[in-house]
């Protein structure tokens, strides 16, 4: 088992035959995922690497039976895209897109959620369950099947988490990047309430950061729902206010959405907060009382 | 995108929000002559982006052109707050009545546009909040659907109980959910929104953010943006493609990703150091970008090392390599470096670094413990 992909996970890739598509379709293609179509609008009929490409999702969909997407289209067209993916019947859709006004995301969030499709992202590497499904830019490399679970805001830094892991021989079950933008399709309580109902689960290493309160409602949600042990690091500590830190929902606004807050609140959650990156897998050895 | 009272007020009036009539002058004798124009009392206001501009002394009512004209010399390059003020609103000064809160932001935790309106204008919301948020009504929005008329009335009945003054306010909060769409505002705040002793509404100060990821689809807004409130290095930065934001420490950074960018400050911290910098060079890295990373860095005169730490995933190694050896051979570089490159190409960027001076490291915590030791030495 593993949360939203798995080794039944047929992928639709839209716009695999740009320069990022093709290069990230070849590494998933390798990686072992099942991508089964491609869309590039114009480019029906044509293949990439014996891989059909449609003109339209709900083709490649009906003539595949694809059933999650992974978006390598520019941040304006990003919207219409994950729609058109979602009423082609898809359950998963990964937007990695970086820069779609936030407008747009609220919108696709009441639209998807009519449509029954989760969206990972946007702004975010995508998910990963090791062994079984890359839908997603991760290195495939660092990863190892196991029973870590890790959810993260962050994309380089959970690759990060996901290395320091492996090296201690904690594999995972599913790691997911979430996206740094201030509105996100899948929250830390979509994957930890994903996380507590999967068997092969079992830990889980959250990964927040400055602004927005997720942290601090993905505490109470442990709180209240979790058996399974949560260690977490918050990054941002010396962040300034006010300032935005590269990602669009990094900020803190108005005395809100400081590291601190977040690290007592994980902490009167009872889960163990680390003070580097480093120490996870320590904190993971201890949790499992190993 | 923070943008200025007069701009915010702009965009609202296309959409037909109620403004009262303003000129911006950058002289006390236009002062004079808007003042005039206008014909009666007046307010003069600083148009610079921080908050508490009236306790500072930036808003200042004047009854005759000749007080108009005195404040407009006062205000006009006094120091608010750090920044210097260069142009001024001045604008009838409406007859308050009454004065509510309206406002509206993209709110994170309900994923919708969220609108507050109070009936305790005229002083700061956070206070309010804070001591009376009973006083603070708020309404999510459906962003597909749009703001319906029954919402936009059940809003203004909340805080205006006369019925003909109630559906004013009504068609006010329409007009301002439009040009908050319309513009794709991250935040509005009319605040005052005034009721005037005969009945009419007015939207008597206007703030507003624009979202920064919007901003491809209005050049209009896009070109409100502010240079006196960006130094050289982040416009440097922005135009490039890099986030960068100063801070006060001496070690300064280099990191891909902004999550791994701030983890990197805080380890620093950890070991008894102070990051100079935040600087995320993004995901597909050209050399370019690294070269302009560390002219910017090398700019600020605290900066005593320079902490390189990159986990390759769509970043390449190898690009990041070639820059910083471009970089060292277009520029002198007298800092130490210390370079923890790991991921996608990286013994490709060991070939390439191999013939030049840098501290390599391998894991991110070797790499800050040195970059912290370097930048304690005496230079």
């Amino acid at each position: 088992m593993s949360i939203f992909v798995d080794e039944n996970t047929r992928v639709c890739v839209q716009g695999m035959t740009g320069r990022d598509g093709a290069f990230h379709t070849r590494s998933m293609v390798e990686y072992g995922t099942k991508v089964v179509a491609g869309v590039t609008p114009g480019k029906g009929g044509q293949e990439m690497d014996g891989i059909p490409v449609f003109n339209t999702p709900k083709e490649a969909v009906d003539a595949t039976g694809a059933n999650a997407s992974i978006l390598f289209v520019p941040a304006k067209f990003a919207a219409g895209a994950v729609i058109e993916a979602a009423e082609a019947g898809v359950k998963v859709v990964v937007c990695v897109s970086e820069g779609i006004p936030t407008l747009e995301v609220s919108k696709i969030y009441q639209r998807l959620g009519e449509l029954g499709t989760r969206m990972i992202g946007p702004n975010c590497p995508g998910i990963i369950s090791p062994g079984k499904c890359k839908l997603g830019i991760m290195p495939g490399r660092i990863h190892e099947q196991g029973g870590i679970g890790v959810v993260s805001r962050s994309g380089t830094l959970t690759y990060e988490v996901v290395d320091q892991l492996g090296r201690h021989g904690f594999g995972q079950s599913t790691v997911i990047g979430i996206g740094g933008d201030p509105i996100i399709g899948t929250s830390f309580i979509d994957a930890l309430d994903a996380y507590e109902k999967d068997p092969e689960t079992e830990a889980v290493i959250l990964i927040g950061e400055i602004g927005g309160t997720d942290e601090e409602q993905a505490a109470d949600f442990i709180k209240a729902n979790m058996s399974k042990p949560v260690v977490s690091f918050i990054a941002g500590r010396t962040a300034p206010p006010g300032k935005r830190m590269g990602h669009a929902g990094a900020i803190i606004a108005g005395g809100k959405g400081t590291a601190q807050e977040k690290m007592d609140a994980m902490a009167a959650a009872g889960v163990p907060v680390a003070d580097r990156p480093s120490e996870l897998p320590g904190l993971i050895r201890a949790a499992l009382g190993r | 995108m923070k943008i200025h009272e007069y701009q915010a007020k702009e965009i609202l009036m296309r959409h037909g929000v109620p403004i009262p009539r303003f000129e911006i002058v950058t002289t006390p004798a236009d002062a004079r002559k808007a003042a005039e124009d206008i014909g009666r009392m007046v307010v003069v206001k600083a148009q610079v982006h921080v908050g508490g501009r009236g306790k500072a002394g930036g808003v200042k009512l004047a009854k005759t052109a000749d007080e108009a004209e005195a404040h407009a010399s006062n205000i006009l390059g006094m120091d608010i707050k750090g920044l210097t003020v260069e142009k001024i609103m001045i604008s009838d000064a409406v007859d308050i009545d009454r004065e509510y809160y309206i406002g509206m932001i993209v709110d994170r935790q309900t994923k919708k546009p969220v609108y507050m309106v109070s009936e305790a204008g005229g002083i700061d919301i956070e206070q309010v909040a804070n001591e009376t948020p009973e006083k603070i009504h708020k309404l999510a929005i459906n962003p597909v659907k749009g703001l319906s008329a029954a919402d936009a009335s059940t809003l203004a009945a909340k805080i205006e109980s006369r019925p003909e003054v109630a559906a004013k306010v009504a068609e006010f909060i329409t007009k301002l959910y439009d040009g908050f769409i319309g513009s794709d505002a991250s935040l509005a705040e009319i605040n005052p929104l005034v009721v005037t002793p005969d009945g009419e509404v007015w939207a008597v100060d206007a703030k507003m953010n624009i979202d920064d990821n919007a901003l491809y689809r209005h050049p209009d807004i896009a070109e409100m943006r502010d240079p006196a409130g960006e130094t050289d290095e982040v416009r440097k930065a922005r135009e490039m493609g890099l986030s960068y934001v100063k801070l006060d420490g001496n070690v300064g950074c280099l990191v891909n990703g902004a999550g791994l960018a701030m983890t990197t400050m805080d380890v620093i911290q950890h070991y008894g150091g102070a990051p100079a910098n935040f600087l995320d060079i993004g995901g597909s890295s050209s050399p370019d970008k690294v070269v302009t990373a560390l002219e910017i860095i090398t700019s600020d005169p605290n900066v005593r090392s320079i902490l390189i730490n990159i986990f390759g995933g769509i970043t390449r190694c190898d690009d990041v390599a070639r820059g910083l050896v471009q970089a060292l051979e277009q520029t002198s570089i007298e800092i130490p470096i210390v370079v923890r490159l790991t991921g996608t190409n990286e013994d490709e960027a060991r070939k390439i670094l191999a013939k030049h001076q840098f501290v390599s490291a391998t894991t991110m915590d070797e790499a800050v413990e040195k970059a912290v030791e370097l930048a304690k030495q005496p230079a």
